[in-house]
């Protein structure tokens, strides 16, 4: 038999008083693709540092094709075969493809001769395999993310990687892109290649893995296989256990399910936008309603202009034709501060970048889009910005060491809670939320599942953006899909996720509702 | 940190050299620097929101030359004062509008307007030093008098906007666009009216500067100014402003002076040879960059968080 890729056992690592690692164990096996999963703080990040040499572990060995190595550095994993794909691809955006390649690829030392011929064959080779649909010779800024993580695998297969780590390699990926991915995938785990594989997704751990390791608090909790026999193409069967059983062992509490709730009948309209369009971002003829108390969810392929249409509503890229009525009056949002002086709130994408400043403590995060309100006389109140940090700390169930600890001391899904309160504390009559659980815990996310539902509870009309379908379904009472810029489809009800794919790629079908 | 510094410094001074502090001498050196107390907290300001100003020296020179001349027509202080302060914050609202409103980069912004007032200067001027009217040297009081009010005033606009730092809004507002102007723009806050507003602000702390300035002597140097920018930033950096934007703490900006002009009498009154002066202004300098240097990089070696 031949001995495992890689295997860690008893790995353990502290960052002062802090256990991050506390006994995993962990193996890889050729043509394999083992699933990590975990919670925030589970510990993922830090043992993907141990296995490419970036920690040196505190106990534990790591052995690599059956030989344990004692002293791991970046450097050693790297010539061992050990490559790992970040979520945010590190590539030099003012080269070309082929030039990222070659400086990944080709030796360093600054008096070798570039063989350009040579570096243009194995770019366009390496390309080839990863089935990436552009020429080595465009310019890494011209390519969109999947594209960008394609040219690392690339890399990581020109480098003869053997054990591949994709650390959410899907985050920031539409469904066919996914697909295209897990082709890639499915050809490196047939070549012998082991893949570790890091996803939130659960649903992609069945479409994909071959295994799956729960990582919990710093432990390996449990290893199951998946078989593929019997089931239904492209998926697997957990043996022995479902996604439910996942969540449990990765929270460790079972999470409840809330049924969607259905919006009072005669709710008033808050929200008309009719044959909305903004040249410069793409965006034409969007016409839709959103109700008091009503989810509306967006979704659609990354570029279909969910994200351009929300920054329209927010003033951001003003519109330049079409009609906007809140409430049934008609506005027009020309910038951010108008849009919130309207009752507009934007909950944006990239949380970390933009929808809170890391510099700042909790509180000062939380007041900042209500300073002209609790501030009237423009010089600042300690007391006032406490307290209306410390309600909505209570109120969203923020964990933090208090309202005056820094933004960046928080965890992913706390951060993401600051940034709602923000908003919240706006009072809002809409809230457009981006993502809002993109890289974020699973109990964290349905914590703030929960939140939105209570507030269309109370009223507020919430217009969602995701990618991920099942939040969609989950939460929206109508949901909009977006291509091309512009709706194609507005679905009552609970349409099926194979409806909203069909919807997102333009294949609409008789008996889907047209927009 | 700064201060800790200065404190020792100055006892040092107090045991070896007790006539630095004698007070007539003492007062006339804080004096000839409240000028650059108020542009290193103009430049401070702008450094807040991620911008530099390197044309305050170049601008300091045009608001004074501007107030020789209007005070041939209307000889008092107070035509000095307005007219000086005014030019600065013109100068400032044309740093900012094109910063700001046309979104160019400061550092290539204030570094052509440094070397267009200066060089209008040489062509208007040709050097020519102007004199100004004997009854508005130290704003007509006695001379005494006159060295208080220009230190009590540059104590006084330091002390309030570092108050207004803290406990205005507007505080708030620098801090969040220097962090993050897209997260700022977010949350409804403006980063170009912020960074507006910031280049306003520093030429018109330019422009009292220079007036400071001009109470304190008989006729202006159309050459003066020269290297005021370099001062100020390097005034900015020992008091812990990140060039990187967003963190600074203006009061700061007192003891980071006090110690930048004490050492050139400190080498003085212990006997070293001034041509020390410069390179030991620039090792502090140097050892509050690496002192910042040291100090971040311990934020992120926090656990990593998935």
């Amino acid at each position: 038999m031949t001995p495992p890729l890689l295997q860690l056992i008893g790995i353990k690592k502290a960052f002062g008083a802090v256990t991050a690692l506390n006994g995993v164990n962990f193996e890889l096996r050729p043509g394999e693709v083992h699933a990590l999963l975990g919670g925030n703080g589970a510990g993922k990040s830090t043992l993907i540092k141990v296995i490419t040499g970036a920690h040196p572990p505190d106990a534990g060995t790591v052995a690599v094709g059956g030989y344990p190595i004692s002293r791991l550095t970046p450097a050693i994993a790297r010539s061992l075969g050990i490559a790992c794909i970040y979520q945010q691809p590190a590539l030099f955006p003012d080269l070309t493809v082929t030039e990222n390649i070659g400086l990944r690829l080709e030796s360093t030392s600054p008096f070798r001769r570039v063989r350009h011929r040579e570096r243009r064959r194995l770019a366009g080779s390496l390309l080839r395999q990863v089935g990436a649909g552009f020429s080595g010779e465009t310019g890494v800024h011209d390519l969109s993310m999947p594209q960008q993580q394609l040219v690392e695998i690339a890399c990581a297969i020109g480098a003869g990687a053997k054990i591949l780590i994709m650390d959410e390699p899907t985050a920031s990926l539409t469904q066919p892109e996914q697909e295209l991915l897990f082709g890639v995938v499915d050809n490196l785990r047939r070549n012998g290649s082991g893949i570790i594989y890091i996803s939130h997704r659960l649903e992609e751990i069945f479409r994909i893995a071959d295994r799956v390791t729960v990582l919990r608090d710093g432990e390996s909790v449990v290893t199951r296989d998946l078989t593929r026999t019997g089931s239904a193409e492209g998926t697997a069967i957990g043996q022995g256990f479902d996604e439910a059983d996942l969540i449990h062992w990765m929270v460790g509490r079972n999470l409840e399910r809330t049924p969607v709730a259905i919006p009072p009948a005669g709710a008033p309209d808050r929200l008309i936008v009719h044959g909305l369009g903004c040249e410069d971002s793409g965006v034409h003829n969007i016409t839709f309603t959103i109700r008091a108390g009503e989810i509306v969810g967006l979704t659609g392929l990354v570029g279909a202009g969910r994200t351009e249409l929300a920054r329209i509503l927010f003033g951001l890229t003003p519109a330049d034709t079409g009609e906007i009525r809140l409430d049934g009056i008609p506005v027009t949002i020309s910038s951010p501060e108008e849009a919130i002086a309207l009752g507009i709130g934007y909950l944006p994408e990239d949380r970390r970048r933009h929808g809170i400043i890391l510099d700042l403590s909790v509180a000062q995060n939380v007041s900042m889009s209500v300073h002209s309100r609790i501030f009237p006389r423009g010089w600042l109140r300690p007391n006032a910005e406490q307290t209306l940090a410390e309600h909505y700390i209570h109120r969203l169930g923020i964990k933090t060491a208090g309202s005056g600890a820094d933004a960046n001391t928080l965890s992913g899904g706390n951060q993401q809670k600051v940034a709602m309160a923000r908003w919240l504390a706006t009072n809002p009559r809409v809230l457009i939320l981006d993502e809002p659980t993109q890289g974020v815990d699973v109990g964290a996310k349905s914590e703030i599942h929960q939140h939105i539902r209570r507030l269309v509870d109370e009223g507020l009309a919430v217009l969602l953006i995701s990618s991920e379908l099942a939040e969609i379904l989950a939460l929206s009472h109508r949901i909009g899909v977006m291509r091309s810029g512009t709706l194609t489809a507005l679905f009552d009800g609970q349409p099926s996720a194979a409806q909203l794919m069909r919807a997102a790629l333009g294949n609409l079908e008789p008996g889907d509702p047209p927009c | 940190m700064v201060s800790a510094v200065l404190a020792i410094l100055w006892l040092g001074l107090a045991v070896f050299a007790p006539d630095f502090f004698s007070p007539q001498p003492l007062l006339s050196r804080l004096t000839s620097s409240a000028p650059k107390l108020l542009v290193a907290c103009g430049i401070a300001l702008v450094i807040l929101t991620r911008n530099i100003d390197i044309s305050v020296g170049s601008l300091y020179a045009v608001a004074s030359v501007a107030a020789g001349h209007a005070s041939h027509f209307a000889p008092t202080p107070a035509v000095i004062v307005a007219v000086a302060i005014l030019t600065g914050l013109g100068g400032g609202a044309i740093n900012g509008f094109l910063v700001a409103t046309l979104r160019l980069p400061s550092i290539v912004v204030t570094l052509a307007t440094m070397v267009t007032w200066r060089e209008c200067l040489r062509l208007g001027q040709q050097g020519v030093f102007i004199n100004l009217p004997d009854n508005t040297q130290w704003f007509s009081l006695s001379m005494v008098r006159g060295q208080w009010t220009v230190v009590l005033t540059a104590l006084v606009v330091l002390t309030f906007l570092a108050w207004a730092q803290r406990n205005l809004a507007a505080g708030r507002h620098l801090h969040a666009v220097g962090s993050d102007p897209e997260a700022a723009r977010l949350a409804g806050i403006s980063p170009g009216r912020t960074t507006f507003a910031a280049f306003v602000l520093c030429g018109t702390l330019t422009g009292l500067a220079a007036a400071l300035n001009l109470a304190q002597s008989p006729q202006i140097d159309p050459n003066t100014g020269r290297l005021l920018e370099l001062e100020a930033v390097a005034a900015a950096v020992v008091a812990g402003f990140a060039v990187s934007g967003g963190r600074g703490r203006l009061f700061a900006l007192l003891p980071a002076t006090l110690l930048m002009i004490s050492i050139s009498p400190a080498l003085t009154y212990l006997g070293a040879k001034p041509y020390w002066d410069k390179a030991v202004h620039g090792v502090i300098i140097l050892a509050a960059v690496t002192a910042d240097g040291l100090r971040r990089p311990k934020q992120q070696s926090r656990p990593p968080v998935t």
